[in-house]
């Protein structure tokens, strides 16, 4: 049988979770472990469409739970893997989230947002699961969070996603919504040659060397595929250098400190931000995901009556960038939250700016969006005072 | 310049695939923006169904249509629905044998065309959504109509590509 073509270069009008699923298949995602839910079927079928031919494995597990364990473990077998589902998966894959951090599994997993909580609006959008990404799994840890917000961004940061999950060595999230999942745009897919895939870290040491959580000067450490001879073990429990558990604060104190240090030295590589406008502003309006476009009409209309305002667009939601808002506080008169939730972001804008300037939070809980004049109300209430 | 469209019918009827079609014949063909969106959900099945298509030259930055400045209305449901959302000054093209316009939205024009029975002629009313095509794409020039054909080509089945052809022409042909 003839091979499928991997990367689908060209110009395609095609739906956002399509774009997500040719994303990874271009990062080179070659197993894909789901279970299908509105809004986020459409990456299962996909795949399920597309790996076969390309020799990579779809799988229809029973539920969440077990999807994203297989995910975990195609990883350590040597695959690229992925699953996406919605809010209420992302419930259910919780716990294991936790293991993927903590053993450190490169993987990607997709939360296209509806309306929440429980199963709340299925066919419907909202940007309520911001906080549960960030927190969901127990325990201390830190996220990287991707939001696109167009189809042609579903394919850019789905690849992105991946090569930050190898070059960190963790799960890593994409948060978009039904709208974008479900929307249809024009996207252009590369050439082959001219994506930028990020290799995994297997290490050259010889077996009797290596230890699978000793770090390199990034705080991340290589990694092996099992079948090549080495003997490792990888646990939940926390664990020291070689892997295996040690139950004493002193190492608990090192492990999980790593974990979050690993993202947080490294975040100017991780954080991706599109600001617009932003030349000395006096409001900033800051948004993700479908919200953010809304905000540029807004801005525009707001700009033309002579308000100085700007948009910052969260590209990562996590890491938060909580310097830039920082500084930006020093200067601006207010900052402008537009989110389909009922206040989460928002959270993290108010504590960067160590609420010494006032931070209007536009909440609207789901099933539909602002309107750019809401977004303009806002700013003008802010100009006004 | 943006021009919002929503094309709206039963289940069934390709309203859907219409949408796509402009969509693609914009976005890809024309070198225009496109945003394609759909109602999903329960009235999918059997009801008043929607595709909307935002057109522009520029980015489209809010894709959503509220407000439309073109409808087409392929049922009598789907138009009781959605006629008091075009803007004034609007177009609305129906299926002039399944849309009886009791109302009309002060300043929009009618367009009429009997599209399925044209397709009927034809041979299969399933192409009567590519009937109207070609009637919206002259009343309209939304999209070229070269860009309409190539997006037309790339969507429906080989078999049925002379079929689409002649329903497409016998649509854009027509003068009302």
């Amino acid at each position: 049988m003839e091979k499928a073509k991997r990367v689908l270069s060209g110009d395609h009008f095609i739906q956002g979770d399509i774009a997500c699923s040719e994303g990874a298949i271009a990062a080179g995602c070659n197993f894909f472990a789901g279970y299908p839910i509105t809004p986020a079927s459409e990456i299962a079928e996909r795949m399920a469409l597309r790996q076969p031919g390309l020799g990579g494995v779809f799988i229809q597990m029973e539920d969440e739970i077990a999807s994203i364990t297989a995910i975990l473990g195609a990883a350590w077998a040597g695959a690229k893997s992925m699953t996406a589902t919605s809010g209420p998966g992302i419930s259910l894959m919780l716990e294991n989230i936790g293991l993927g951090m903590i053993t450190e599994t490169p993987c990607v997993i997709v939360n296209v947002q509806r309306g929440s909580p429980s199963t709340g609006l299925p066919t419907l959008w909202g940007q309520s699961d911001m906080m549960q990404a960030r927190w969901g799994s127990h325990g201390d840890y830190s996220v990287i969070a991707l939001c696109p917000n167009s189809p042609q961004e579903m394919f850019n940061l789905t690849i992105e996603a991946f090569n930050l999950s190898e070059k960190y060595r963790m799960p890593v999230f994409i948060l978009t919504d039904a709208i974008v999942g479900h929307m249809t745009e024009k996207v252009t897919i590369p050439k082959e040659e001219d994506i930028r895939v990020y290799p995994r870290r297997y290490t050259k040491l010889p077996p009797a060397e290596y230890l699978p959580y000793k770090p390199e000067a990034d705080l991340v450490p290589q990694m092996i595929k099992a079948g090549d001879g080495y003997h490792i073990h990888t646990t939940g429990l926390t664990h020291d250098e070689r892997g295996y558990p040690v139950m004493t604060a002193d190492c608990h104190h090192d492990l999980i400190w790593r974990l979050i240090n690993k993202v947080k030295n490294n975040q100017d590589d991780i954080i991706r931000l599109e600001e617009r406008y932003m030349d000395d502003p006096e409001i900033v309006v800051v948004s993700y995901g479908i919200s953010s476009r809304v905000v540029i009409p807004a801005v525009m209309r707001a700009r033309e009556e002579g308000i100085n305002v700007g948009s910052m667009r969260l590209i990562t939601a996590w890491p938060f960038p909580e310097e830039r808002i920082a500084e930006l506080s020093e200067r601006v008169k207010g900052f402008v939250v537009p989110e389909i939730n009922c206040g989460q972001m928002v959270r993290e804008v108010q504590r960067s700016c160590k609420c010494i300037k006032p931070v209007t939070l536009l909440s609207h809980p789901g099933g539909d969006i602002h309107s750019p004049d809401d977004v303009y109300q806002a700013i003008a209430a802010i100009a006004k005072s | 310049m943006r021009k919002e469209l929503r094309i709206s019918g039963f289940g069934g009827q390709g309203v859907i695939l219409s949408g796509l079609i402009v969509g693609q014949a914009v976005s890809i063909h024309d070198g225009n923006n496109a945003s394609f969106t759909q109602s999903y959900g329960p009235e999918a099945r059997g009801g008043a169904c929607a595709s909307q298509v935002v057109i522009s030259d520029k980015i489209v930055d809010y894709p959503l249509v509220n407000q439309s400045d073109i409808l087409v209305s392929l049922s009598q449901t789907a138009y009781a629905k959605f006629f008091s959302l075009v803007r004034e000054g609007g177009d609305i093209l129906i299926d002039s044998d399944l849309v009886k316009p009791l109302e009309v939205p002060k300043g929009a024009k009618i367009h009429s065309i009997p599209a399925t029975r044209f397709a009927e002629e034809l041979g299969n009313t399933i192409v009567g959504n590519i009937v109207m095509l070609g009637f919206l794409t002259r009343v309209t020039q939304l999209a070229s109509k070269e860009a309409m054909i190539k997006a037309i080509r790339e969507s429906v089945p080989e078999r049925f590509m002379d079929l689409n052809m002649a329903a497409f022409e016998r649509g854009y042909e027509y003068q009302g």
